[in-house]
C-alpha cells in the first residue's frame, strides 16, 4: 500500500525531486490546481474532495500544503480529516524552514519560489490585472520593500527571471537559497 | 470618426440617466467620465451629498456585489475606487462646506507586522462615503496606536484588518488589551480581512467580522444605530 501527496501544484517539481532524490517508492502525488493559490477559500473544500476520492486506495495520505491563507480552515479540515498537513504558514515559511522564516520578521518582503519566479507572468502579474493596467502596481506593491527569491534549485534562468520580477515591482531584489527546507522533513514523516 | 459618433456626451444624458451612466462608468473604472460627471450634476445644482451616495457610493455598492459574486475581480474593483476616489476628491471640500449627516467616527489600520492596505483603504473610502468620519493609520499598528487613536479622537468604531494568517491573531492581542484597560465596551470592534472568517471574528472578541467593503459599511451603521438606541 502506499502514501498519497495530495500537493499545491506550486508544489509538483518539488515533491517529485525529494521522492526521486529519497527514492521514496512508496509514494504517489496528487496535484490539486496550482491557482487554488489565489483563491484560498476554495482549497479546504478541495483537498477534501481530492481524500475523500482517495480514501481505501492508499494506507496513508498526506496533504502537501501549510495553511496558505485559509485562516486555520485548512487545519481544522485536515483534523476532521484525520490526515496530516504541513505546518507553517505558507510555502516560502517551509521553505526556508518555518523558524528560520519567523525569526526573520520580514514585514516587507514579496517573496517567490522557484514555482513562482518561473510562472510570475501566470500567477502574479496577469490576476492582478498588471498586464492591462500597470498603473495599479503601486497599489499592490507600495509598501513592500524588496522581493525575496527563495530559490529551491541552482538555476540561473530563474534568478534572471525573478530578478526581472523585482525589477518589474520596483523592489530591490535579494536571492536566497533554501533547497526544499521543511518540505523534506514534512515527507519524510509521511 | 465613427469612435466621435459613439462617443456618450454625457451633458446630454438627463439625470437619471448620468446617474445610471455613472454607476456603470464606476464598473469600469473610468475616472475621468465619473469626475466630468460630478462636475455636470454640479453644475445642474445637485447637492454634493446626493453626488456622493445616489451615483458613487451606490455604484460602488454594485461593484461589491460582483465582487462578493465572483463577477468581478481586485483588479477591477481597485479600478472602481480609483474613480470614485477621483470623484470624491472633488466632492469632499465641498460636502465640508455644505455639511452632510455624521453617522459616526472610525479609527482603522492594518494590524502589526501586516503592510497589506488595498481591503482597508476600500472599507475606509466607502465607509468616508456612507458618513462616517475616518481615522485612518495605515499599515503596521501597534496595539498602543490603535487606543491612543481611540481615545484621541473620541471614536465610536475600530476597524482592524490583515491579510495574513500569521498577522491575523494580533487583532487579539488589541482587543484583549481594551478589555484590561476597561474599555472595550466603549467601541464598536469590527474585524475584515481575506483569511478572516465570521468564527474568528467571533473568537478573538469582535463584535463583527465584515466580509467586504459594503458588509462593513452596513455593520457599522446598525450598530450605530444599535448604540444611539440604548442612549
Amino acid at each position: 500500500m502506499q502514501t498519497l501527496i495530495i500537493a499545491c501544484g506550486a508544489l509538483a517539481r518539488e515533491v517529485l525531486a525529494l521522492i526521486k532524490l529519497n527514492n521514496w517508492q512508496h509514494m504517489e502525488l496528487q496535484c490539486l490546481p496550482a491557482d487554488l493559490h489565489l483563491r484560498p477559500e476554495k482549497i479546504p473544500d478541495s483537498v477534501e474532495a481530492a481524500v475523500g476520492a482517495a480514501r481505501g486506495k492508499y494506507e496513508r495520505i498526506f496533504v502537501a500544503y501549510a495553511d496558505c491563507g485559509t485562516g486555520g480552515l485548512l487545519a481544522a479540515r485536515c483534523e476532521k480529516l484525520g490526515v496530516e498537513m504541513i505546518s507553517g504558514p505558507h510555502c516560502y515559511s517551509f521553505f526556508e524552514g518555518n523558524e528560520g522564516f519567523a525569526a526573520r520578521g520580514e514585514v516587507t518582503s514579496f517573496y517567490l519560489t522557484d514555482f513562482l519566479a518561473r510562472q510570475f507572468e501566470a500567477f502574479v502579474w496577469k490576476p492582478m490585472g498588471l498586464d492591462k493596467h500597470p498603473e495599479l502596481r503601486d497599489m499592490y506593491f507600495g509598501n513592500y520593500e524588496k522581493l525575496v527569491y527563495l530559490a529551491q534549485t541552482e538555476d540561473e534562468a530563474l534568478t534572471k527571471a525573478a530578478q526581472s520580477a523585482a525589477k518589474r515591482l520596483g523592489l530591490v531584489f535579494e536571492r536566497r537559497f533554501t533547497g526544499y527546507g521543511d518540505l523534506r522533513k514534512a515527507l519524510d514523516q509521511a | 470618426m465613427s469612435d466621435e459618433e459613439d462617443d456618450l456626451i454625457l451633458d446630454e444624458l438627463d439625470d437619471s440617466e448620468l446617474v445610471l451612466q455613472m454607476h456603470d462608468d464606476l464598473y469600469d473604472g473610468m475616472a475621468d467620465e465619473i469626475a466630468e460627471a460630478v462636475h455636470i450634476l454640479l453644475k445642474r445644482g445637485w447637492t454634493p451629498y446626493d453626488i456622493l451616495t445616489k451615483a458613487l457610493v451606490e455604484g460602488m455598492r454594485i461593484v461589491g456585489i460582483d465582487f462578493r459574486d465572483g463577477i468581478l475581480f481586485v483588479p477591477e474593483v481597485l479600478l472602481a475606487a480609483g474613480a470614485m476616489k477621483k470623484g470624491m476628491h472633488i466632492l469632499k471640500p465641498l460636502l465640508v462646506e455644505t455639511g452632510a449627516p455624521q453617522l459616526g467616527k472610525m479609527v482603522i489600520g492594518t494590524v502589526k507586522g501586516d503592510i497589506h492596505d488595498i481591503g482597508k483603504n476600500l472599507v475606509a473610502m466607502m465607509m468616508e462615503g456612507a458618513g462616517f468620519e475616518i481615522i485612518d493609520l495605515g499599515i503596521n499598528n501597534p496595539v498602543e496606536d490603535y487606543i491612543d487613536a481611540l481615545k484621541r479622537e473620541k471614536a465610536d468604531i475600530l476597524g482592524m484588518s490583515a491579510l495574513l494568517t500569521t498577522t491575523m491573531p494580533y487583532m487579539k492581542t488589541v482587543i484583549d488589551t481594551m478589555v484590561e484597560q476597561g474599555i472595550r465596551d466603549d467601541y464598536i470592534v469590527l474585524v475584515g480581512g481575506a483569511p478572516l472568517n465570521e468564527e474568528f471574528g467571533k473568537a478573538i472578541g469582535s463584535d463583527a467580522y465584515c466580509r467586504d467593503a459594503a458588509v462593513a459599511v452596513e455593520t457599522a451603521k446598525e450598530f450605530m444605530a444599535r448604540k444611539h438606541n440604548q442612549a
